[in-house]
């Protein structure tokens, strides 16, 4: 492989492994904000204890998304410097404003959320972590107006003296139709994988611990079951405007999401394939008519346009090459993604009635649907990304850069290599560290220690009171 | 003023407080392994630094990023020039970042023993290569004619880096001694005193010779005499510290060594101006304010951005160091949580993934 090659797969592997967090991160800071605005409200200990639950758990997997975030950060200089010198000018901004928007929003505020409980009044420590959960949503926000304009380049103009893509207009690129369908789509498919976190976790604790702490674990079941069945909806209608939006901008995606080679009006949808996907060699595929063209779109019987005709349009652009992505990577990701989320979502719906009327399940199958509900969707959302990005190729910035032309001329392949080797070692490390510490923080289970007290106006002989509260344990010490 | 000129004194401003913030608790995590003599000392140490350094650290996030924006030829070069130290600086922070979170929520001897090593490591690693960086930035390195840099990662290591690397980690080791002074009490806050007055004169020494060194590097420079004023306020600054410390005046010590950084890294900017990354090769290959910049469209955007959100964040980060105020010490800190409830013994087959 050369350093083309393993730069890419450095770029899969750690963007990869990134997304495994990130939606948990966006997800259940707000479910934890959740949990902690009912207890403010109603004043139940319940949800006092889901919050220092699920919040713990929420940490663990925030620490893990923030480190892999930095890497991300760095990759593009460091693997990919003739991308970044071509479109720096208009990708570099998001990133600037992601950082001083979000990241210090987030970290700060979770800081003083992690060790503000007996150091803040109530109502500004539960402001703390909606301030966190806010800033997650405006780094997703940002990040994907990097990544839309990779999709679907807007705003610039392409400056022949210096050779680089020139930001002229600001709103355009905040604005790109392809941001403005996939924020939603990441966000809702965020709030579905917490959902399904807090729902398996839920499930799990009632089945494998009986009787104890029944009545929180069967309100979170419940919550999280009804965030997942919502958020699908919100997943699968955001999709769909997002299949759209994608057979408007990169019609070749959408062609290569289906494998459809030919022209057709109407298209068909195969749920899948066994055999070659261009037709030559196929042995079975079950096919729902005129589906490809609705979801591609809106109309049962509009044409969508097949590789073949895409790929000679655009070698009339762009000269001779190879326009079309990895087929097989884009038809099985597509399908895998839509299936895993699925699943996902039937799951969910299936514990939510094994819940009904104040049951509590027992169920073996039950218990396997508890450990798979949090895995789905991070499947789902692995399959997304991988689909989205291969389908981009051979561009790098569509229409605009290919990818082979992105990357750093003076790196070698030793190098990336190592660093690939190095990526990959320590990340799959941290993930058994990690997941170690997530089932021990489940196996704990909620906390029994009441809530810490609240820091109290300081009455007239203040001088004793200081000195209680300095040698006074902290609620919270690492 | 060109706007040109502005971010490279805002990316500036990125770099010191960075560095002013960060060096603090680099310094606290090199300390770890001197300072915390039992477990609950350690926890003292890192207690310190614990509801802060993540949001330290997001300055060198934002650096990163707003270099990409205003000067993306000096990323471009920067980032995969020194591709093997960022490398080795993100691995070490990764590291660090998560022995903090992960540490006290395992028990045994060895968990801890292993995320202390990881603390330690984490925070020397980086202290000594942003050294480096710096140290190569400032002497300038072998940037072709492409703008890529032409060099390998041993010519990275040369003397004049390297002292920057030292300088780099002592100064953080005297600035993280001396908030440690001022964030604890009882014997952690006693020994601390007595580091920063042990280590300080050393990072003085260091720091006077890379000064100096820079001093006769830089020759030439555009504005070499504001350097020297502010190396040598830099080098007072240092000095006044240690006598601060010595007097047990643990606020204006502290205070001190703030300056030193904050005024030692505006001064290796001001001895850079206008170039960005001067080319060993050819003066004529040098990355400068203006030839690596984003188009005035871009920088105008960023300006704004920056000038209507920098205000908030200073506040609230502000803020969060006023409700950690408190010193802390060995009795705040709680034991550790009881271990988790047994495993049963009859477990089906599905639970166990």
């Amino acid at each position: 492989m050369d350093a083309l090659d393993l730069a890419r797969w450095q770029f899969g592997i750690t963007t990869v492994y990134h997304f495994l967090f990130v939606p948990i991160t966006i997800g259940l800071g707000f479910l934890v904000a959740g949990f902690q605005t009912a207890w403010h409200r109603t004043g139940d200990e319940r949800w006092y204890r889901l919050t220092r639950f699920y919040g713990k758990l929420f940490l663990i997997n925030f620490a893990m998304g923030v480190v892999t975030g930095i890497v991300q950060e760095f990759q593009f200089g460091m693997n990919w410097s003739d991308y970044s010198r071509f479109v720096g000018d208009i990708f570099g901004a998001p990133l600037a404003i992601e950082g001083l928007l979000a990241f210090f929003l987030e970290s700060t505020f979770l800081g003083l959320w992690i060790f503000g409980w007996d150091r803040l009044p109530r109502r500004l420590h539960l402001a703390t972590i909606w301030a966190a959960a806010t800033g997650t949503l405006l780094s997703a926000y940002f990040i994907l107006a990097a990544n839309s304009f990779m999709q679907n380049p807007v705003g610039y103009e392409l400056n022949e003296a210096t050779g680089r893509a020139e930001l002229t207009d600001f709103w355009a690129v905040l604005t790109n139709p392809v941001l403005l369908v996939g924020f939603p789509h990441t966000v809702f498919a965020s709030f579905l994988t917490a959902g399904a976190l807090v729902l398996g976790v839920a499930m799990w604790r009632l089945i494998r611990r009986r009787g104890v702490d029944t009545a929180a674990f069967r309100s979170a079941a419940r919550l999280g079951a009804v965030v997942v069945l919502v958020s699908g909806l919100g997943v699968a209608l955001s999709g769909h405007l997002q299949g759209q939006v994608m057979t408007d901008v990169q019609p070749m995606k959408m062609a290569a999401a289906e494998g459809l080679y030919q022209t057709s009006q109407p298209a068909g949808f195969s749920v899948f394939t066994i055999g070659t996907l261009d037709g030559s060699d196929e042995v079975v595929s079950l096919r729902i008519p005129r589906l490809l063209s609705y979801l591609a779109t809106g109309d049962p019987s509009a044409a969508v346009e097949g590789i073949d005709d895409l790929q000679a349009q655009y070698a009339d652009r762009w000269g001779e090459g190879d326009y079309a992505p990895n087929i097989p990577v884009t038809y099985w990701t597509f399908r895998l993604m839509i299936g895993t989320g699925a699943l996902a979502v039937a799951a969910a719906a299936w514990s939510l009635w094994s819940l009904r009327q104040g049951r509590v399940p027992t169920s073996r199958w039950l218990l396997r649907a508890a450990v798979a509900l949090p895995l789905l969707p991070l499947l789902a959302n692995t399959f997304g990304w991988i689909f989205t990005e291969m389908g981009r190729q051979p561009w790098v910035v569509f229409g605009l850069m290919t990818t082979a032309a992105g990357v750093s001329p003076g790196t070698t392949a030793t190098e990336v290599a190592l660093t690939l080797a190095g990526f990959t070692l320590v990340y799959g490390l941290l993930a058994v560290v990690e997941v170690k510490l997530l089932l021990r923080a489940i196996a704990a289970g909620l906390p029994h220690e009441p809530p810490p007290p609240e820091p109290g106006g300081r009455p007239a002989g203040g001088d004793a009171e200081e000195l209680d509260e300095d040698e006074r344990e902290l609620a919270f010490a690492y | 003023m060109e706007l040109t000129t502005l971010w490279f004194i805002l990316i500036a401003v990125l770099w010191v407080g960075y560095f002013v913030l960060e060096g603090f608790d680099f310094g606290v995590g090199i300390l770890l392994p001197v300072l915390g003599r039992t477990d609950k000392e350690r926890r003292v140490l890192i207690n310190t630094i614990g509801p802060v350094w993540d949001g330290n650290e997001v300055w060198v996030l934002v650096a990163g990023g707003a270099t990409f924006a205003a000067f993306p030829e000096w990323y471009a070069t920067l980032f995969s020039g020194f591709y093997l130290p960022l490398f080795l600086i993100l691995v070490a922070l990764i590291f660090r970042n998560v022995a903090f979170e992960y540490r006290s929520k395992g028990s045994g001897e060895r968990w801890r023993a292993r995320w202390d090593a990881a603390i330690f490591h984490g925070s020397l690693v980086p202290a000594v290569l942003w050294g480096v960086a710096f140290g190569n930035i400032v002497r300038g390195v072998a940037v072709g004619p492409d703008k890529e840099y032409a060099g390998t990662f041993l010519e990275l290591l040369n003397p004049y880096a390297l002292l920057a690397g030292l300088v780099l980690a002592t100064l953080f080791v005297t600035h993280g001694a001396l908030f440690l002074a001022l964030k604890t009490t009882g014997d952690v806050r006693r020994r601390a005193n007595q580091v920063a007055l042990r280590v300080g004169p050393i990072a003085a020494l260091l720091a006077v010779a890379f000064l100096g060194w820079t001093y006769v590097e830089r020759d030439g420079a555009r504005l070499l005499e504001w350097y020297a004023v502010l190396a040598v306020v830099a080098a007072l600054a240092l000095v006044g510290a240690l006598v601060a410390a010595h007097r047990g005046r643990d606020g204006w010590a502290f205070a001190g060594t703030a300056a030193t950084i904050a005024l030692a890294v505006a001064a290796l900017f001001v001895s850079l101006f206008p170039e960005v990354l001067p080319s060993s090769l050819d003066p004529a290959w040098s990355l400068t304010t203006t030839n690596a910049a984003a188009t005035d469209y871009t920088l105008t955007i960023m300006t704004w951005v920056a000038v209507l959100f920098t205000p908030i964040v200073l506040l609230y980060q502000g803020w969060s160091y006023h409700v950690f105020r408190r010193r802390i010490g060995v009795a705040n800190i709680p034991d550790d949580e009881p271990a988790p409830e047994p495993h049963r013994p009859t477990r089906p087959a599905a639970a166990r993934s």
